[in-house]
């Protein structure tokens, strides 16, 4: 009886993500195109990737960059506004409320509406620099800034829902241990790192590992507002994968290779966090 | 003595003013970009231009709406969205519902590797996937219709997981109640464990909806004709035929496609809002 409840779900999963996942490796070895016949080129693929051609580091580089900034800011302005958020009033709730609203909402239109706001002619951020006597900026395509940009979106994108997560972390601390600390008159930041800190610091190993994970896949912000541009000044893993193995005469083996090492920095980072992080993590 | 007291309460008196300054900040912050595109997609192109920007519009306007309409055949974009949406929150609560349960309430051989293979999926990117999909789809000639994209998603680990977590809080005595009574194994998934785990259902299928709602990768690989491509690939559409970028036309097309995402969570956002923050810990 278990078995018949379990094999559709096993069914689709073996299917449509662990064969596919076995396939991507084995084509990653070869030469292959969908057209003309399969070749077997044994690691040719990874050697150009990480060492003959250079635009696949520069969209590595990009992607780590991009990853370290929202990880950072993400948990960084989630623990702040949870703290500063806590108490449960009428205007808190309102503002967790509308932080959370963009989480919803899809990627490609938090996109459009800050390319929107981003536009180097008639934008309203350059409007705003020019009413405070600013010069224009010219944001996404300015090939330094543009990555920020993007680092700018995701953040405001997902923070209200980390936010909500930390909350929640927050208000599972006991409260007599908080109140421990205030009758001994702890000062705040050592409240907050001898005891806040470690006692939710589980949640918040998740959160880096859920957004180190997020973030290394991005492609829909990237695809909408800079289509990895100017230059390759915002080209990530996902799009380069996207490009070669579309775009470029369908390089299927090899775009198969880029993204069996993004598997694997993804697996690495995983496991890395997990035997890293998770032994200076209390659980309770 | 009296001035110490007043000037404590001053102090707390301009902390709380700031903080509340520095809230009003944040709501402008988050909420300000929606009413911008809102009042840009009720302005025409040279009302969208202007320096400065006007806050309203200066002449009201639908014709951005009409362009919508006109350039695209909208309604095919929104049939697609509302097929694969409806489709993948289906299937995926029929499979994923009897697995969870059976992960939950049985013992079985294998059981281990099962779940840990669901673990597994659910840290597997479809971001990597896709190539191997898209052959997969290719030669099944399903890419000019709109299984590739609801069939992938059929079983969705990170639904079985947590109604898994949630099955589980259901105390084994009522079930053996249930089963004393006879109740089959039907029934009792139906009649006891769904509406236990009611929240957690809520929140898996409201993760499915703005999941297949909002995806752009996956359709954008996994079709190659207009006919079965969804809302969110439509805007792309408004942009591109287009010599300067029509802002106004733009935001009307992401409205159209962000009203019903933000319509359910203005009518259930307390809902939302708890389940999240507590699924979130767990």
């Amino acid at each position: 009886m278990p078995y018949v409840m379990v094999a559709p779900a096993m069914t689709f999963l073996l299917v449509f993500t662990f064969y596919p996942l076995a396939n991507l490796v084995y084509l990653s070895f070869f030469r292959y195109n969908l057209i003309s016949d399969k070749v077997f080129i044994g690691l040719t693929n990874y050697r150009n990737l990480l060492f003959v051609k250079k635009d696949f580091i520069q969209a590595l580089k990009n992607t780590a960059l991009y990853s370290f900034a929202v990880v950072f800011f993400t948990i960084l302005l989630a623990i702040l506004f949870a703290l500063w958020l806590e108490k449960d009033s009428k205007i808190n709730r309102f503002l967790q409320k509308s932080m959370f609203t963009p989480y919803l909402i899809a990627m490609v239109s938090t996109a459009y509406i800050w390319s929107w706001m981003f536009d180097v002619d008639s934008g309203l951020l350059n409007a705003a620099l020019a009413f405070v006597k600013l010069s224009p900026l010219r944001w996404l395509n300015d090939s330094s800034l543009a990555i920020w940009c993007i680092v700018i979106v995701s953040v405001w994108k997902s923070l209200g829902y980390y936010l909500l997560i930390v909350l929640a972390s927050l208000k599972s601390i006991p409260s007599e241990i908080i109140e421990a600390a205030e009758l001994d008159n702890t000062p705040w930041l050592r409240k907050f790192f001898r005891i806040i800190l470690p006692m939710i610091s589980p949640q918040i190993f998740f959160l880096l590992i859920t957004i180190t994970i997020s973030s290394f896949k991005v492609f829909d912000s990237v695809r909408v507002m800079t289509n990895g541009g100017p230059g390759n000044a915002t080209d990530v893993l996902v799009t380069y994968i996207h490009r070669y193995a579309f775009q470029m005469n369908m390089r299927v083996g090899y775009a198969s290779a880029a993204g069996s090492l993004l598997l694997g920095i993804l697996m690495i980072l995983t496991v890395f966090y997990f035997r890293f992080a998770g032994r200076r993590v209390h659980y309770q | 003595m009296h001035s110490k007291y007043t000037g404590f309460k001053l102090r707390r008196l301009a902390v709380s003013g700031i903080s509340f300054t520095f809230k009003l900040f944040m709501l402008v912050l988050f909420l300000f970009p929606f009413y911008w595109m809102i009042v840009t997609s009720f302005k025409t192109y040279g009302g969208s231009i202007v320096f400065p920007p006007t806050l309203l519009p200066h002449t009201f306007t639908l014709e951005a709406f009409e362009q919508v309409f006109t350039r695209l055949n909208l309604w095919n974009y929104l049939k697609n969205s509302v097929i694969v949406t409806v489709a993948v929150i289906v299937i995926q609560t029929l499979i994923g519902v009897p697995a969870a349960y059976a992960f939950s309430r049985y013992s079985f051989k294998g059981r281990g590797i099962m779940l840990a293979l669901v673990m597994a999926a659910f840290m597997v990117p479809t971001q990597i996937t896709f190539i191997t999909v898209y052959i997969m789809m290719s030669k099944l000639r399903w890419l000019n219709t709109l299984l590739p994209q609801i069939v992938p998603f059929g079983a969705s680990a990170y639904g079985i997981f947590l109604l898994r977590q949630a099955f589980m809080q259901v105390p084994t005595d009522i079930i053996e109640a249930a089963r004393l009574d006879n109740a089959g194994e039907i029934k009792i998934m139906t009649r006891i464990m769904l509406p236990a785990a009611k929240s957690s259902l809520m929140t898996v299928t409201l993760f499915s909806f703005v999941g297949s709602w909002n995806s752009y990768f996956w359709p954008l690989v996994m079709s190659n004709a207009e006919k079965v491509r969804p809302l969110t690939l439509a805007i792309e559409r408004l942009k591109d035929q287009d010599a300067g970028i029509n802002w106004p036309v733009i935001m009307a097309g992401n409205m159209i496609m962000v009203l019903p995402v933000l319509l359910i969570f203005l009518l259930m956002s307390n809902k939302i809002i708890s389940s999240m923050g507590y699924r979130g810990i767990k």
